[in-house]
C-alpha cells in the first residue's frame, strides 16, 4: 500500500460542499440530520405561529380558512416527519457509535443516502404549498376521503414525498439496528448498552414495522385517486373506516418512534446530573420493550367515535390504559434516580427535568382520552391538542434540546454558554406551558381543532396562548446564537465534559476527532 | 471481513422484514372485510342473494326502517316506497325504493346498504336488492327498484329495531372511463 492511500483513509474532512455530499462520516451525517432538522423546526413553527396569530382573536383576520388548513396539515407533517424523527436520527448517527465504541455506522454509504433523500422529500412536500389548488389541506392524519375524492391535486407530490421520508426512515432504522447487534466493542454486551442505544434499537424496530405500512396506505390511496380502485371509496364497494384502522396502525407505534428515544436521552442526562446509576436499568429496558410490544394493539382509540362495536370500545380502551403502567415504571426510576442524589442543574438537566413533569402531564391526559365514553366529548377538541403538543412538545422536542446542550461539548469542544441555555429553557417553559396548557380548558369546554375561527367564549384563552407560542418560536433564536457561538469560539470543554458523565462516549477527545474508535475499546 | 458477512445477514432480515410489512398494510384490506363479515361490526352487508328461509318465528315482530341517503350531491331522487314495515323473522317482504334521474343526461348510480345495529347486519338477508346491480337512468326516467327481504330466525332476542339505509352513489363518470377502456381495476 502506498503511504498516499494510507495518509487519504486516515485524513479528516473533504473541504468544501462535496464534504456534506458525499460525506460517510457518522458524525458528518449526524451532524447535517441535525441541523436539517432544526431548520425543519424553523419552517414548521413559523406555519405554527401564523396558525396562532390568525387564532390571536376570533374572525377571519390574516389568513383564508383553506389556507389555515394547509397550514395546520403542513405544521403536523414538518415537525412529525421533518424536525422529530430526523433530530432523533441524528443523535443516533453521532452517539451510537461513540456509545458501542464503533468506529462508524455498519453501512456508511447507506447512510449517506437516507439523509440525502430527505431534503428532496421536503423540497416536494413544501413546493405543494405554491401549486395549483395549494398544498393538501385534510389534516396530517390525511383521511381518506379528504384525501383522496376531496384532496387538490398535489396530494400526488404529497404521496410521493411520504414515500421517500418511508425509505429514507427505513434505510436509517436498518443502519441503526446493524450497527448496534454487529459493531459493538468486545465487552459491550446487551444489557450494558446505554438506555439511549436501547431505546433507538427497539424505535428502529418499530420504524421497520411501521413505515412500509405508512407507505401501503398511501399507496392505495394514490390507486383510488388515479387508477379507479375503491379501497376507501364506498361507492365501489371500499370502506373510509378502513383508512382509518390502517393509518392508525402506523400512527400509534408512531408516537412511541417519537418519544423513545426522548425516554432514552433523558435517561443519559438524569443520572449524570444526579451523580448517581441510573435507578433499574433493566427494568427500563423491559418497560421499553413492552412499550413498543403493546403500542401495537392500541390503535383504535384513535377511532372511538367511529362506531366501534362495545367490545372493541372496551378492549382498546383497557389495554390503552395498561401503557400507563411500563410508562409510570419509567416516571419512577427518574425520580428514584433523583433521590438523594446530588444534583445540579446545568440546562441539560433543566430540560431532562421538565421533560418528566411535562410529558407526565401529558400522559396523564392521554389516559383521560383513553376512557371511551369520555373521549366522546373530547374527540377532534383542543383538548387533543393540548395532550398531544404536551407528550410531543415538551416531551420529545425538549429531550432532543436537553440531547442537544448535552451532547454539543462533545461535538464541537466548547462549552455552550451556560446562561444563555438557562435563559432559553426558561423561556421555552414558560413559553410551552402558557401556550398548550390553556388548550385544555378550552377542548374540555368544546372548542373543536383545525378550525381558523372559533366561539367569542374562547378569545380570552386563545389570546393568552398565541402570546406563549410567540414566546417559545421567538426563544429558539437563542438557541440557535448559542449554539453558532459555541461552535465558533468558547471556553474548550475538557474530555468528560460533565464532571458526573460515564461511558464509552467521554472517553474520546472532545471535540471528538474524525474518526474514533478505529481500534475497538475494551468494556470490563 | 466477517463484519460485512453479519452486516449482510442483518440487512436482508430486515429488508425482509420491512417487505413482509408492507405487504401486512394490503393484506389488511381483505382480513378487514373479513373480520367484518365475520362479526358484522361495521353494519356492513354482503352483497350476495340469500336463500329465503323456510321457518317463520311468529313469536315476535321485528320492526324494520328503511332509509334513503344520497350521497354529495347525487341529483336524483331516492326514496322507499314504505318506510316502516313490523315483520315476523323468516318472513319474506316484498317492497320497493323509487328513484327518480331529476337531470336531463343518462346517469348510473349504484345504492350501498348498510344496517343498524351493526349487530344484526348479518341476520338481514336479502333475496333480491337492486343494490346487487347498478342502476342506469335516462334524464327524468323513473324507477320502480324491487327490494325482498328477510330477517333470519337466528336474530338475537334484543333486537327489536333494524335500520336498513341506502345510500346512492353517483358512478356515472367512472362507467364512462370503462367504456372508454381505461377501466376500473376493482370493484
Ligand atoms: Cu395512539
Amino acid at each position: 500500500m502506498n503511504t498516499s492511500v494510507a495518509v487519504s483513509h486516515h485524513h479528516g474532512p473533504a473541504s468544501g460542499i462535496s464534504r456534506w455530499l458525499f460525506t460517510t462520516n457518522h458524525k458528518d451525517i449526524g451532524t447535517l440530520y441535525l441541523w436539517f432538522s432544526f431548520l425543519m423546526f424553523l419552517t414548521g413553527g413559523c406555519m405554527a405561529l401564523l396558525i396562532r396569530a390568525e387564532l390571536f382573536q376570533p374572525g377571519l383576520q390574516l389568513i383564508q380558512p383553506d389556507f389555515f388548513n394547509q397550514m395546520t396539515t403542513m405544521h403536523g407533517l414538518i415537525m412529525v416527519f421533518g424536525a422529530v424523527m430526523p433530530a432523533f436520527v441524528g443523535l443516533a448517527n453521532w452517539m451510537i457509535p461513540l456509545m458501542v465504541g464503533a468506529p462508524d455506522m455498519a453501512l456508511p454509504r447507506m447512510n449517506n443516502w437516507s439523509f440525502w433523500i430527505l431534503p428532496f422529500a421536503f423540497a416536494m412536500m413544501i413546493s405543494t404549498l405554491f401549486m395549483d389548488g395549494g398544498a393538501p389541506n385534510f389534516g396530517w392524519t390525511f383521511y381518506a376521503p379528504l384525501s383522496t375524492t376531496y384532496a387538490p391535486p398535489s396530494v400526488t407530490f404529497f404521496i410521493f414525498a411520504v414515500h421517500m421520508m418511508g425509505i429514507s426512515s427505513i434505510m436509517g432504522a436498518i443502519n441503526i439496528i446493524a450497527t448496534i447487534l454487529n459493531l459493538r466493542a468486545p465487552g459491550m454486551t446487551m444489557m450494558k448498552l446505554p438506555l439511549f442505544v436501547w431505546t433507538w434499537l427497539i424505535t428502529a424496530f418499530l420504524l421497520i414495522a411501521v413505515m412500509p405500512v405508512l407507505a401501503g396506505v398511501v399507496t392505495m390511496m394514490l390507486m383510488d385517486i388515479h387508477f379507479g380502485t375503491s379501497f376507501f371509496d364506498a361507492a365501489g364497494g371500499g370502506d373510509p373506516v378502513l383508512f382509518q384502522h390502517v393509518f392508525w396502525f402506523f400512527g400509534h407505534p408512531e408516537v412511541y418512534i417519537m418519544i423513545l428515544p426522548a425516554f432514552g436521552i433523558v435517561s443519559e442526562i438524569i443520572p449524570t446530573f444526579a451523580r448517581k446509576k441510573l435507578f433499574g436499568y433493566a427494568s427500563m429496558v423491559y418497560a421499553t420493550a413492552s412499550i413498543a410490544v403493546l403500542s401495537f394493539v392500541v390503535w383504535a382509540h384513535h377511532m372511538f367515535t367511529v362506531g366501534l362495536p362495545l367490545a372493541g370500545e372496551l378492549f382498546f380502551m383497557f389495554a390503552t390504559m395498561l401503557i400507563a403502567v411500563p410508562t409510570g415504571v419509567k416516571v419512577f426510576n427518574w425520580v428514584a434516580t433523583m433521590f438523594r442524589g446530588s444534583m445540579t442543574f446545568e440546562t441539560p438537566m433543566l430540560f431532562a427535568l421538565a421533560f418528566v413533569v411535562l410529558f407526565t402531564i401529558g400522559g396523564f391526559s392521554g389516559l383521560m382520552l383513553a376512557i371511551a365514553p369520555v373521549d366522546f366529548q373530547y374527540h377532534d377538541t383542543y383538548f387533543v391538542v393540548a395532550h398531544f403538543h404536551y407528550v410531543l412538545v415538551p416531551g420529545a422536542v425538549f429531550a432532543i434540546m436537553a440531547g442537544a446542550y448535552y451532547w454539543l461539548p462533545k461535538w464541537c469542544g466548547n462549552y455552550y454558554n451556560e446562561t444563555m441555555g438557562k435563559v432559553h429553557f426558561w423561556c421555552n417553559f414558560i413559553g410551552v406551558n402558557i401556550t398548550f396548557f390553556p388548550m385544555h380548558f378550552i377542548g374540555l369546554a368544546g372548542m373543536p381543532r383545525r378550525i381558523p375561527d372559533y366561539a367569542l367564549q374562547f378569545a380570552d384563552f386563545n389570546a393568552i396562548a398565541t402570546v406563549g407560542a410567540f414566546i417559545f418560536g421567538f426563544s429558539q433564536l437563542i438557541f440557535l446564537y448559542n449554539v453558532i457561538s459555541c461552535i465558533r469560539n468558547s471556553k474548550p470543554a475538557s474530555d468528560r465534559v460533565w464532571e458526573g458523565s460515564h461511558g464509552l462516549e467521554w472517553t474520546v477527545a472532545s471535540p471528538a476527532p474524525y474518526h474514533s474508535f478505529s481500534e475497538p475499546p475494551q468494556v470490563k | 471481513m466477517a463484519n460485512q458477512a453479519k452486516h449482510h445477514r442483518t440487512v436482508t432480515g430486515l429488508v425482509l422484514g420491512a417487505l413482509m410489512m408492507f405487504g401486512f398494510g394490503f393484506a389488511l384490506v381483505p382480513l378487514y372485510d373479513v373480520f367484518c363479515e365475520i362479526t358484522g361490526l361495521n353494519g356492513k352487508v354482503d352483497l350476495v342473494q340469500a336463500e329465503p328461509s323456510t321457518f317463520i318465528d311468529h313469536s315476535r315482530q321485528v320492526k324494520l326502517q328503511m332509509v334513503a341517503v344520497n350521497n354529495e350531491t347525487m341529483p336524483w331522487r331516492f326514496r322507499p316506497v314504505s318506510s316502516m314495515v313490523e315483520l315476523a323473522p323468516g318472513e319474506m317482504h316484498q317492497t320497493a325504493y323509487l328513484a327518480r334521474n331529476l337531470t336531463e343526461g343518462f346517469m348510473i348510480a349504484q345504492a350501498v346498504p348498510s344496517v343498524s345495529p351493526s349487530e344484526a347486519a348479518p341476520y338481514l338477508e336479502k333475496i333480491n336488492c337492486f343494490c346487487f346491480e347498478r342502476q342506469p337512468l335516462k334524464g327524468q326516467e323513473e324507477k320502480e327498484m324491487p327490494l325482498v327481504v328477510s330477517i333470519s330466525p337466528e336474530l338475537p332476542e334484543h333486537i327489536h329495531t333494524i335500520t336498513l339505509s341506502y345510500t346512492l352513489f353517483d358512478i356515472t363518470p367512472e362507467q364512462k372511463a370503462e367504456l372508454a377502456g381505461q377501466g376500473r381495476s376493482s370493484l
